[in-house]
């Protein structure tokens, strides 16, 4: 039984942020479905963890801080032509409205928007996205349904949806796909860093349908689909995965 | 380094409707009407403004009264 139109065989995929969450199941997930993957991750240790649990062979990874233009280029320069681009970097900020400064956008900017933007760039410069591929950017529903503390994150995460269209529309000649997955809650680093406390959690969870928090598995899963040719005729969509969160 | 009196001062300020004389050291903020969520995301950015201290959410959830979250940040310093 070898009829698969969600494989990734003889794909070669790039993943930033693959040293923790969503973008190191990824990153797993990728090799398990046959392609070859590159991840990006600030930290070596973890990064090569991720490596660690990769299947199959023709894997590596490169330590990137994708704040840095200069660490971008290195990047673009060693980065192999690319059937499938993962924007997954990431970060989160909690403060309400009242307390925001300029650093506060900027840092997480650079990161959600900026830093995906720019690698993006620097890629489809280099020639380095070949025709037919897929960009993937994980954006969130937080650009739909927010919370206190969230204005600096959400917009960022809308900003991302805004970017991932117009490379839709811009790159659709060359077949090259832009799609985002939306996630709701998903138990990653980023929520259980502490801003949020047990209780909180608990009370949020009861606007989940499906009553419990997604798994980074379960993102990945979504993100496959849009890097395969099972998504061939799908660009510029924001795929919604969130356990039923928008419903509520 | 900021006083308990000046830390009360700056924590009242993240309320609108409750005045800032309902609120002292040994208020137990929980208990305040106005208390909220968002209240407590203020007083987070609040400390890491004023004392840059990065507390956590349960900092807040288990301490009680304004002077024993001023001693947890004072502990953090």
């Amino acid at each position: 039984m070898s009829y698969n139109p969600f494989s990734l065989q003889g794909k070669t995929i790039l993943v930033t942020g693959a040293s923790s969450g969503i973008g190191q199941d990824t990153a797993i997930e990728c090799s398990r479905m046959g392609a070859s993957v590159v991840i990006t991750g600030r930290n070596e240790e973890r990064l090569h963890e991720t490596l660690s649990q990769m299947e199959g062979v023709g894997h590596s990874a490169i330590i990137t801080d994708l704040d840095k233009q200069s660490e971008i280029d290195k990047l673009v320069e060693v980065c192999p032509t690319l059937d499938g681009l993962v924007n997954n970097a990431g970060r989160g900020l909690s403060k309400p409205v009242n307390f925001l400064k300029l650093n506060d956008f900027l840092d997480v900017y650079q990161t959600n928007l900026f830093g995906a933007a720019l690698l993006t760039k620097g890629l489809l410069k280099k020639k380095k996205i070949s025709k037919g591929a897929s960009i993937v950017f994980t954006s969130s529903i937080s650009s739909y349904i927010t919370a206190a503390g969230l204005s600096v994150y959400a917009s960022s995460k809308a900003a991302i949806s805004g970017y991932m269209r117009t490379c839709a529309l811009e790159l659709g000649n060359k077949g090259i796909r832009c799609n985002a997955v939306l996630p709701g809650m998903v138990e990653t680093k980023l929520i259980n860093s502490g801003t949020y406390t047990d209780e909180d959690k608990q009370k949020d969870l009861n606007y989940y349908p499906l009553g419990r928090y997604g798994r980074p598995s379960d993102i990945a899963m979504g993100i496959i689909y849009l890097l395969s040719d099972a998504s061939s005729w799908v660009t510029g969509i924001e795929l919604v995965i969130d356990g039923g969160r928008m419903l509520k | 380094m900021k006083s308990l009196n000046e830390f009360v001062a700056l924590f009242a300020e993240q309320f609108d409707e409750t005045d800032a004389s309902e609120i002292t050291a040994s208020t137990n903020y929980h208990d305040l009407d106005e208390w909220s969520s968002l209240i407590a995301l203020s007083v987070i950015a609040m400390v890491d403004e004023e004392f840059d201290v990065a507390l956590k959410g349960d900092d807040v959830k288990n301490s009680r009264t304004v002077e024993d979250l001023f001693n947890r940040v004072i502990a953090k310093q």
